[in-house]
């Protein structure tokens, strides 16, 4: 097939693939390792203190890593080795969080950090409360 | 008639008389490093906000062009510069400290040879003297605006290429210099129908390969006449997609064809296909490949500028992404 009769079919045999199988393996094994050391933490908080107050404390370290490794700039080289390993995490809404704040400094504290730092993260606010309302009231009406 | 075919210019005296390059640090650590004027260590450039770094390379920019012309901005009788922030910012802004008559430019990533074009033809139109073409691009400008914030955990395709900071300016008068501008063919705007962003070799490819073909037609000439073809920032994919373009119209270009964007950067910087931006084209011509020519390696070089007409909110209502490629003839001047 010739790339002028029809450019976007016939282009594509020129455009890299994306790997797949290994990025689904790195956001396996990343993702479900970090899984694991928040478990493991859990499990030692709750021997001094409640459960529900054992799993924020679990969250709150773990967002507070995110925030410190996209401060000192670690944090998008770890994401663009570790894909979706590093995002669906509770770390990749706090480094969406910390990041647009981050860029937007420069537009002020009103305007910018206030105003833009939802500007990635806000879809995922919006549809997480959406689908916990609608998953509640299932719930309820049961 | 200055006008050759159907988008071709051809000029009679126009010379680049100087140059005048500024660049960020990934890019002075490059394998083409130190072909620039003005190297900054620091993405701010010494600046407090990322808009304010890229105006600093402009500014550095125009600065080293006038200093090896030896001219001052009052001997200037035209500015053209553009860039690809909204509204031009570094343009325009650049500008304001200049007492000089000012066109603001945007073909995206094309603008380097845009304004080189423009100004190439206003000199040899007579409406100005000398005429100062100047670029810009800054990778954190450019990457907020168009993609994500700089630190946003994202994982970027093999495709996706990385913006270019730097700046670069090149003077153009009627006074005999070191190189010729020659010709020009001024490119349409093609759509071939690519909707990722994050693949602008795919989207620029057909737009350069037609002003490429445009330009043999106008002048009746082929690759073999040209010691060098090269574009802006196609990279690694793009690139390879034009040359099967051309190749399909019968044109030949292996063998003296590159591409700006895989020039400037070592493949394991992380630097994903290649450099993109206004400055990439702009940084490499009037940095490296002049100073190539000027030692001799080539004497006739088409450099065609490509730019992907991208905007963010186009994409995110499922619209294509537009693309342009403008092409110079540049000659070198050998001493008599």
């Amino acid at each position: 097939m010739r790339l002028r009769d029809n450019y976007r079919q016939a282009v594509k045999k020129f455009q890299p693939k994306p790997s797949y199988v290994a990025n689904s393996l790195k956001a396996f094994f990343i993702g479900g390792g970090l899984s694991v050391v928040a478990e493991v933490l859990r499990a030692q908080f709750r021997m001094n203190m409640p459960s529900l107050t054992a799993e924020q404390a679990v969250l709150l370290l773990f967002i507070s890593a995110a925030v410190v490794l996209t401060a000192i700039g670690v944090y998008d080289d770890f994401s663009q080795f570790a894909g979706a390993g590093s995002t669906v995490l509770i770390t990749g809404f706090a480094n969406s969080l910390a990041s647009a704040a981050l860029e937007h400094r420069s537009e002020g504290v009103v305007n910018g950090i206030a105003g833009q730092m939802f500007k990635v993260g806000g879809a995922a606010l919006v549809y997480g409360i959406v689908a916990a309302y609608l998953f509640g009231l299932v719930h309820f009406m049961r | 008639m200055k006008l050759v075919g159907r988008q071709t210019w051809v000029f009679d005296d126009v010379y680049i008389q100087a140059t005048g390059t500024a660049v960020g640090p990934v890019e002075a650590d490059g394998p083409i490093g130190n072909s620039f004027d003005v190297v900054h260590h620091d993405l701010y450039c010494g600046e407090k906000t990322w808009e304010r770094a890229e105006r600093r390379l402009m500014q550095d920019a125009i600065a080293a062009c006038l200093q090896h012309g030896n001219v001052t901005i009052h001997e200037v009788d035209m500015l053209l510069a553009g860039d690809l922030l909204n509204q031009n910012v570094t343009a325009n802004y650049t500008a304001r400290a200049f007492p000089v008559p000012f066109l603001c430019m945007f073909g995206a990533c094309s603008t380097s040879m845009e304004t080189l074009a423009v100004g190439a033809a206003l000199v040899d139109g007579g409406f100005a003297k000398r005429a100062l073409a100047a670029t810009s691009s800054h990778n954190a400008t450019a990457e907020r605006q168009f993609r994500y914030p700089t630190e946003l955990g994202v994982q970027k395709p093999k495709s996706a290429t990385f913006t270019v900071t730097g700046a670069g300016a090149a003077l153009i008068g009627k006074e005999k210099g070191r190189f010729r501008v020659t010709a020009a063919t001024i490119g349409r705007v093609i759509d071939a129908g690519v909707t990722n962003p994050l693949d602008m070799g795919s989207a620029m490819a057909p737009a350069a390969a037609h002003t490429i073909e445009q330009h043999f037609y106008d002048l009746r000439r082929s690759p073999s006449d040209y010691d060098l073809i090269v574009t802006g920032d196609l990279s690694r994919v793009g690139s390879v997609i034009v040359k099967e373009l051309l190749m399909e119209a019968g044109h030949d270009v292996t063998s003296n064809y590159n591409d700006c964007g895989l020039l400037i950067y070592r493949p394991e910087k992380g630097a994903f296909a290649g450099g993109s931006g206004c400055a990439c084209c702009a940084v490499v011509t009037y940095g490296h490949l002049l100073k190539e020519m000027k030692a001799g390696a080539m004497e006739r070089m088409l450099v065609v500028a490509t730019g992907a007409l991208l905007s963010p909110t186009m994409i995110q209502q499922n619209e294509s992404i537009p693309a342009i490629a403008h092409g110079v003839v540049i000659e070198a001047v050998r001493g008599e």
